[in-house]
């Protein structure tokens, strides 16, 4: 059936054609391409840093050091990125990263939307003290609290463990609020229904409601993953063994090291870049408007 | 252990929906399913958001360190007291505020420009998206290190381009000043893109009939966007201030992967203070109280702009 008629946020727009009523007249052309200049020059700039990182890691490191600013001196070898994967442990950064961020988009998208469920289609003595402090929790910036968060989980001796890093960020309030305005968008007569036919709450929640989801699941799960995956100050404090740590916390500790091995350093951010680049360039339109829809930074 | 706390409830609510039949739907009739659905989101949040809380508010009345276990002793407030009379935890505060005035007026007002701009392109608006929001997606570590490569002196890109336009670079990484520099644009690259597509997402809301209206009028493209567009915009806007001044105020991984709050502590924003102190000084008791001070002016910025958006925009949200 078709997700379209019950998704009340997610909605795609093509992009504005203009010109039907614009006076076609001189000025409104110029300015256009204008504009249209503009906006380009600048996107490529924006586009440079890439191009830098990934075409120093293919030149030799003598040779950036002799024509720093050259694109083209002679011969292009990923030599570089042999020895920055023999140079520091990134497979297993990956696999970290990998099993850490997995965890965290299963766990987050799960107990946020089922709370959201109760939330739009249980009535239960406390809901709306439940909602207050879900919406409270907006507010609750999380970051600040590293400290007492850290003594918290020395405490509980999860520290050094991938749960210690899962675990903090999956009730995330922003998140029950994108599953709550969609779940609210699904006719009420379906889950009426299913209830006359005896299906259990869990049932509707699982087999009618969740599958109709499926915008909101992506747009959780897939900045859900972005953020897990690029968190950076709590994975550094609590994986304190190299092999353990996760991409960004590796990386971290390349900026500034053996500052003549340019090649093999941009061999590392560039591996360090590519599997979420990956993600952004098959995700672009769903990442975009996840983005649009929730505002989560 | 965790998977199967989160997993025993949902098998419960399974369980007892089954008995309840359809007719016991009262307003009262699913107390006991509505909290189990709600029961791990709420002891997850209970645990990790609130827990921290009052955890921190604990270990600042007492002086707890970070290497041994156990609370230490009694201080009463006399940390915050320390906290709040402590030169070095004002300067912190005052170097993320002033990262916060360096940046927000930019990342308000590029991305709106560009994004009015891209906008009015019938083609060609995924390359702009993608060439405005992939650095978004890259890790901080990442950017860092391309930033600091761009930054050397002699060999680095963004040194050279200061030579070829006749200037002598800053020095990015030995001078308040350069650093500033430095991590002001390399945090615009870096976050550009968030704004850029918030602000598309609302231009793309506005109705085209608006412009068509104000084209018959004979309003030129330029007056178009400063009487519909901007407008129309306004509170995307607020919204974007208030994430991007949020945000700002709890900066922590440029600056210390690119600078370490260098030189000589003249960057160091208030998170690298508290990490400094709690997890170098082991100062765990002191660390707490200037978290929850901290804390309560991150909470105290949010809830003054409810409150103004509250008074001016009426009761529909950003």
């Amino acid at each position: 059936m078709s997700t379209a008629a019950v998704t009340p946020t997610a909605t795609v727009h093509p992009p504005r054609r203009r010109g039907s009523a614009d006076r076609n007249d001189a000025s409104s052309t110029a300015f256009n391409r204008l504009a249209a200049t503009c906006v380009t020059l600048f996107a490529l700039i924006w586009l440079i840093p890439f191009a830098w990182a990934f075409i120093t890691s293919l030149r030799a490191n003598d040779d950036i050091a002799a024509n720093p600013t050259a694109f083209w001196s002679g011969g292009f070898s990923f030599a570089a990125y042999t020895s920055a994967w023999e140079s520091s442990p990134l497979g297993s950064w990956y696999v970290n990263s990998f099993i850490i961020s997995t965890l965290a988009v299963i766990f987050t998208v799960l107990i946020c939307s089922m709370v959201a469920f109760a939330l739009v289609h249980l009535d239960f003595r406390g809901k709306a003290a439940v909602f207050a402090v879900i919406l409270a929790g907006l507010m609750l910036p999380t970051e600040a609290l590293i400290l007492p968060q850290f003594m918290e989980f020395r405490a509980l001796g999860l520290l050094g463990t991938y749960w210690a890093i899962v675990l903090p960020g999956v009730a995330l309030p922003v998140a029950v609020f994108v599953f709550h305005s969609f779940i609210k968008g699904i006719p009420v007569a379906l889950v009426e229904a299913a209830r006359i036919d005896g299906a259990s709450w869990w049932r509707i929640y699982s087999q009618i409601v969740m599958p109709l989801c499926r915008p909101a699941i992506s747009a959780v799960a897939i900045l859900t993953f972005i953020t897990s995956w690029n968190a950076f100050l709590w994975p550094l404090l609590v994986l304190t063994q190299t092999k353990s740590q996760t991409i960004p916390v590796g990386l971290s500790s390349l900026v500034g090291g053996a500052a003549i091995q340019y090649a093999e350093t941009m061999a590392s951010a560039v591996l360090g870049i590519l599997p979420l680049l990956a993600v952004f360039l098959l995700l672009q339109r769903q990442i975009a408007q996840g983005v649009a829809n929730t505002g989560i930074k | 252990m965790t998977t199967g706390a989160v997993a025993l409830p949902a098998r419960k609510v399974d369980e007892t929906s089954r008995s309840a039949t359809p007719e016991d739907r009262g307003p009262r009739g699913h107390t006991k399913v509505g909290w189990l659905f709600a029961a791990p989101f709420l002891t997850l949040y209970v645990l990790f958001l609130i827990g921290p809380v009052l955890i921190g508010a604990v270990i600042s009345l007492f002086n707890t360190t970070t290497v041994t276990p156990g609370l230490g002793t009694w201080v009463g407030l006399s940390n915050y007291a320390d906290v709040l009379s402590s030169g070095d935890f004002w300067a912190s505060m005052w170097h993320s505020v002033l990262f916060t005035l360096l940046t927000t007026p930019l990342l308000l007002l590029l991305p709106l420009l560009f994004a009015i701009l891209a906008s009015r392109m019938a083609r060609g608006q995924w390359f702009y998206r993608l060439a405005f929001f992939a650095p978004f997606v890259v890790p901080s570590a990442a950017v860092c290190l391309i930033f600091a490569f761009m930054y050397t002196p002699e060999t680095g890109l963004i040194s050279n381009v200061f030579g070829w336009v006749g200037l002598t670079p800053p020095d990015f990484f030995g001078s308040t000043s350069g650093a500033w520099f430095a991590v002001t644009l390399l945090t615009l690259w870096w976050t550009f893109g968030f704004n850029f597509i918030l602000y598309t997402a609302a231009i793309q809301e506005i109705s085209e009939e608006v412009y068509e209206a104000a084209a018959i009028d004979g309003a030129g493209p330029w007056q178009q966007i400063r009487s519909i567009t901007i407008p129309l915009l306004r509170p995307t806007m607020s919204l974007v201030l208030i994430l991007q001044v949020l945000a700002s105020l709890k900066v922590f991984d440029q600056i210390y992967i690119l600078l370490a709050g260098g030189p000589n502590y003249s960057t160091r924003p208030v998170i690298q203070y508290i990490f400094d102190t709690g997890f170098t000084s082991y100062r765990g008791g002191y660390a707490a109280a200037a978290t929850l001070v901290y804390f309560v002016i991150l909470v105290t910025v949010s809830v003054l702009w409810l409150l103004i958006r509250r008074r001016t925009a009426g009761p529909q949200s950003a």
